[in-house]
């Protein structure tokens, strides 16, 4: 009982929807219409867009709204959410887990390391950016980048 | 039988057909609106459903035909046991046929056609599914039967069609002990059977504690597309069960047009409002241990048995 006197007490968190992002959608996004399911790969990030994209799909900014799901196979997904440097160890299975995906698929490289590396550029363990080992559909840059900047690449690829 | 009836089973499967992804989206948007989320809108299973038909099909290399056959079979089971189960009409072409035994049946060859293809993957994941959706579909479909023999005890027959007609002329039947007991075992039994929270976590996305959507990872596209609205047809199903056994109020027995029609609209409200309580309920409830549900639906299965036990003591047969 005392669940349902927060839950009445709480009412509503997410925040109003803010307008839809000006960015030019990708090609093989403009067949979902509405629907992404999401997987995500950490091909060695230091976790801190991990917490970022925890929030984009929290009540707050809750990205479901807008037709993106977390899903856990890549077979169910559309859109492959990579964030960090891709280590050595990682480049093969961020390679398999994209072939796994069906057509029509995106990838979307989060954060400044799935860039260009950022702080881990030029380490002994980092075979490159997420662009050199995969094809990279939507960027978003920021180290972590907000939740609402990874919400607005959602959104690009959704269409919602 | 008259072309009423038969207009009667096409609209009852066609009704569960497009109407499952609604309830779906119902439901999880009831579940978003608890937690403080907007929600994706009621229509979001639809777009899903859209978007995975136009996807390329992938079929993992190694896997046999009991992978590619399992998403149709599972679809077609459940629509078969959704033209037999009178949800709107008790005076169908099929209500001959109708049979409790058939239907759980039926029910079942959809769970064992999709654990064989979970083991077909090859998986570890795949596998461990299987494994645990057939542990607990061994100790549901007992206490299904059971349940339903409970009330087919005072109607005398197995036939669905006619243990709702034999409710409909005399409601006492479901206020009696037998009844509310059958009652509360069959709903566990739908909860388990469907894959719902506290037996499995259908929005899961840990492995380990994955029971139905372990045996489904490899799937992709269209053949993901019919495993999911297989699925949901279940649930929609297994709810209308439920409610045409003991809310039985509205189903047309006769061969009239008008009576049909508002069956069809009681069933959408009845399993509407059965999937909106459920959902609401399911913010309030954690999933319990693996290990533990065994002993959740053996409750059940005692529940089903007492029912049985009361209906025939206290029957007067």
């Amino acid at each position: 009982m005392s669940l349902l006197r927060k839950i009445r007490g709480t009412g509503r968190v997410a925040e109003e929807a803010p307008p839809r992002p000006e960015g030019q959608a990708p090609d093989a996004a403009r067949e979902l219409r509405g629907s992404a399911q999401v997987r995500c790969v950490d091909a060695g990030s230091c976790n801190g867009c991990e917490i970022e994209i925890g929030s984009a799909f929290g009540p707050v900014y809750d990205a479901e709204r807008y037709g993106a799901r977390l899903v856990a196979s890549p077979r169910h997904a559309d859109v492959a959410l990579v964030t960090g440097p891709v280590t050595r160890n990682m480049a093969e299975p961020l390679r398999r887990t994209v072939a796994a995906m069906p057509e029509p698929r995106v990838v979307v490289a989060v954060g400044d390391c799935a860039l260009n590396c950022g702080e881990f550029a030029g380490g002994y363990g980092v075979e490159g950016a997420v662009g050199d080992v995969v094809p990279v559909d939507v960027e978003v840059r920021g180290c972590p980048p907000r939740p609402e900047e990874i919400v607005a690449a959602l959104r690009t690829v959704t269409g919602r | 039988m008259s072309g009423v009836g038969v207009a009667a089973v096409a609209a009852q499967v066609l009704v569960v057909v497009l109407g499952t992804p609604l309830l779906t989206g119902l439901m999880r948007q009831v579940r978003a609106r608890m937690e403080g989320r907007a929600g994706a809108g009621v229509a979001q299973p639809w777009r899903d459903m859209r978007k995975l038909l136009r996807k390329t099909p992938v079929t993992p290399t190694g896997t046999g035909p009991a992978f590619r056959v399992a998403p149709a079979l599972l679809v077609a089971t459940t629509a078969v046991a959704a033209a037999l189960v009178p949800l709107a009409s008790t005076a169908t072409p099929v209500s001959g046929e109708a049979d409790l035994i058939l239907v759980v049946a039926l029910l079942a060859l959809g769970s064992v056609a999709l654990a064989l293809a979970g083991l077909d993957t090859g998986t570890a994941f795949g596998g461990m599914g299987a494994s645990r959706e057939m542990t607990v579909a061994a100790l549901v479909e007992p206490t299904i039967l059971l349940a339903v023999f409970a009330l087919s005890i005072p109607a005398g027959t197995t036939n669905l069609p006619r243990i709702v007609e034999g409710a409909l002329h005399e409601p006492a039947r479901l206020a009696s002990p037998a009844g509310l007991l059958a009652t509360a075992a069959l709903a566990v039994a739908v909860l388990a059977e469907t894959g719902r929270i506290p037996v499995d976590n259908p929005s899961t996305h840990l492995e380990l504690t994955m029971v139905h959507e372990a045996m489904v990872l490899e799937y992709a596209g269209p053949d993901l597309a019919l495993v999911e609205l297989g699925a949901q047809m279940r649930l929609t199903v297994l709810l209308g069960l439920l409610a045409s056994l003991f809310a039985p109020w509205g189903i047309a027995t006769g061969a009239s047009a008008a009576a049909v029609a508002l069956g069809l609209v009681l069933f959408a409200a009845k399993v509407a409002m059965l999937g909106a309580v459920l959902a609401a309920a399911e913010v309030f409830w954690a999933k319990v241990r693996l290990f533990r549900v065994p002993e959740l639906l053996a409750g059940s299965f005692l529940l089903a048995l007492l029912a049985v036990t009361s209906s025939y003591f206290l029957g007067g047969v």
